[in-house]
């Protein structure tokens, strides 16, 4: 077997690509649910139902892909500049925790915020940002410094991180009125995001999702900066020859993608549950690795391929209830789409010759 | 002070440093012979996971403790025959396509498992291996016969690398792909070997947690191990003798830690012990990093042909 560039990769090739890892995935998976003794057909569409089949459903599904959205975009700057960010699940935890922590700075002893909410707000959003993007310093310091390797510091990273949560959970910022249970203290109500439907979950975080969204499009595209990310990506030692300061766009990138994660963690507290606790992501950090690549590192796929995911695990949440087939599937599905969209569009640049 | 030296006189502190180690040891050989050979294998976390509920299944359907290692061998030899699919047939990223393997295998191990027992309360048990007492040897007699396979492995696989024909073609395949090709030697099958026989190694290091360690298989119980194996590398600079040594001193501070948290009696919080593994690994890598050898053609995938 051999495999042979293509001159042109045809827009049909691409197209039946993407169509042929979504059929891949759905027979794969039929499989598991048959497995499971359960009819394909309603497992299907009772995901599909749970996903996307009434009000309801589409905004419980736009509330899981607000934080998804932010640590797909996280990984996607990061992995443009070949800098593997791991560790978002460390650093949604770490912004959580610096919104309440300023929620905290920022009340009086009568536990009421001291500061106008127009200037309180901001200052919380800015916390878990600056802790998000704190917490990715430090492997990429360590990187461009001892020329460590990102990958497994930043991994490494989330079990410090939780850890640290977990002691703060337990000492200064407790909830008083909790009992036994890890909890954070609340966040002040006036921090709180508004809600953007009547009886529905999903919040301003969303928006201020996807507008980041389409200013990282526009940054990694069209500006210097943005040319800069994609030289190092694309071969630092060229990128460094043509006088682009790899270290330095490494630390903006790690500043940024840090940042990002970060904001998914103020996201979830303000917007979902306010205050902490250490099962308040499932695995949103590793799933926006997934999503990054589903999307092809492009910021504004990182939207839809968020909403896919969202959609799988709200979908088989509600599956799982009507049919008796474990929630995991949304995982598998999720897994098995990301293989199979990693060789479709591999398969449309390259040739593969039998011989 | 004189509790730190009463815990190293204390031979079931050394007990279970060397429990601790065997999973490391079997993962970091593991992940070793992927590196040596030139690919990254992020996907020991999950390969860990399935093994371990491979292991435990096939165990508690009725099988022996052996079968149990070897199904869980040959599951870990499946995913590394899919990750080598993708990452040496294909040049698809090797840190992406890793991850990948990791959630499938986590996922599809979490599914069956949840499948097969809906609604337990507490995992099922199995009769796991007992501790080698008719062995002369102090230390190693309070452990399982996978211990004494780990430790058997490492001079095994050290002999295999340094001075067999197929270790240094090995060894090549991982610095300069193109002489090896030149050499008549198949790159790509080799590489494939390697990644194979590494993961069914990841494999027996989730199964040692079922078969030996526990009982009975349970969420989040491989815990990051595996990412650990990944540094433990590194820090042995991709060599089995100090892969040894790097997870017998890991598996040190993480049952020093143990024994400290039981004995500081809540003078500092718990969750410092607990980080304190984590910390050195970090600490272990900026020290190594200075003098890191990788394999030069680490993560670069091989295009026949291509320069």
């Amino acid at each position: 077997m051999r495999l042979e560039v293509r001159a042109n990769p045809s827009a049909m090739a691409t197209l039946l690509a993407g169509v042929g890892a979504v059929v891949f995935t759905l027979l794969v998976c039929a499989l598991l649910i048959l497995w499971a003794n359960a009819n394909v057909f309603a497992a299907y569409g009772a995901i599909f139902q749970g996903a996307l089949g009434s009000q309801f459903a589409i905004t419980e599904t736009l509330t899981r892909a607000t934080p998804l959205m932010l640590t797909g975009l996280a990984a996607a700057v990061a992995f443009r500049a070949r800098l593997y960010n791991i560790g978002a699940e460390g650093q949604l935890y770490f912004g959580a925790m610096a919104a309440v922590a300023a929620s905290v700075a920022m009340s009086n002893e009568a536990g009421e915020l001291a500061l106008p909410t127009f200037i309180a707000m901001p200052l919380m959003i800015a916390a878990g940002a600056v802790a998000g993007a704190a917490l990715l310093l430090i492997p990429t310091l360590l990187k461009t410094r001892f020329k460590v390797d990102e990958v497994v510091t930043t991994l490494l990273l989330n079990f410090i991180a939780l850890l640290f949560v977990s002691m703060l959970l337990d000492g200064p910022m407790k909830d008083p009125t909790a009992m036994g249970w890890p909890q954070s203290r609340a966040l002040l109500p006036e921090l709180e995001f508004a809600k953007l439907v009547e009886r529905g979950r999903v919040h301003v975080g969303l928006l201020i999702a996807i507008a980041l969204a389409i200013v990282l499009w526009i940054v990694i595209g069209f500006t210097r900066f943005g040319l800069s990310i994609r030289a190092v990506g694309a071969n630092a030692k060229a990128a460094e020859f043509a006088g682009i300061s790899v270290n330095a766009t490494l630390i903006k990138v790690a500043l940024l993608s840090g940042a990002l994660a970060g904001l998914a963690g103020v996201g979830e507290v303000a917007g979902r549950t306010s205050y902490v606790t250490l099962d308040m992501s499932p695995g949103y950090g590793f799933s926006g690795i997934v999503i990054a690549m589903l999307a092809a590192l492009n910021p504004l796929g990182v939207v839809f391929a968020s909403v896919f995911v969202g959609g799988a695990i709200v979908g088989a949440d509600a599956m799982s209830r009507a049919v008796n087939v474990p929630t995991y599937i949304a995982d598998v599905i999720v897994a098995t789409a990301l293989i199979a969209v990693l060789v479709a569009s591999l398969l449309t640049k390259y040739r593969v010759r039998w011989k | 002070m004189t509790d730190f030296i009463a815990m190293l006189a204390d031979a079931d502190f050394w007990v279970a440093v060397l429990r601790i180690a065997t999973p490391l040891i079997f993962g970091t050989l593991g992940v070793l012979l992927c590196e040596r050979a030139g690919v990254l294998n992020l996907g020991i976390e999950g390969i860990m996971v399935f093994g371990a509920f491979a292991g435990w299944l096939t165990v508690y359907a009725g099988a022996g403790l052996w079968v149990g290692v070897l199904a869980a061998a040959l599951a870990g030899a499946a995913f590394g025959a899919l990750h080598s699919l993708l990452v040496v047939r294909l040049p698809l990223s090797q840190h992406v396509a890793g991850l990948g393997i990791t959630l499938l295998a986590t996922s599809l191990a979490y599914y069956a498992y949840r499948l097969g027992f809906p609604k337990v309360d507490s995992p099922p048990k199995i009769e796991a291996f007992q501790a080698m007492n008719w062995l002369p040897v102090p230390i190693l007699a309070e452990q399982t016969p996978l211990t004494l396979l780990a430790l058997v492995l490492v001079p095994l696989i050290a002999y295999v690398l340094y001075r067999t024909p197929i270790g240094l073609a090995l060894r090549a395949v991982g610095e300069n792909p193109h002489a090896v090709e030149s050499q008549g030697i198949d790159v790509i099958r080799l590489r494939t070997g390697a990644v194979i026989a590494g993961s069914a190694l990841m494999g027996v290091a989730g199964a040692f947690l079922t078969l030996a360690a526990f009982n009975s298989f349970f969420f989040n119980m491989v815990n990051g191990r595996g990412w650990i194996c990944v540094a433990l590398v590194v820090f042995a600079s991709w060599r089995p003798g100090k892969a040894l040594l790097g997870a017998l001193l890991f598996a040190f501070f993480d049952a020093a830690q143990l024994r400290l948290q039981q004995s500081g009696g809540g003078a500092l919080p718990y969750q410092l012990y607990l980080m304190l593994p984590y910390l050195l690994s970090i600490v272990a890598l900026v020290i190594a990093a200075r003098k890191a050898a990788y394999p030069q053609a680490l993560m670069q995938p091989y295009v026949k042909g291509a320069r």
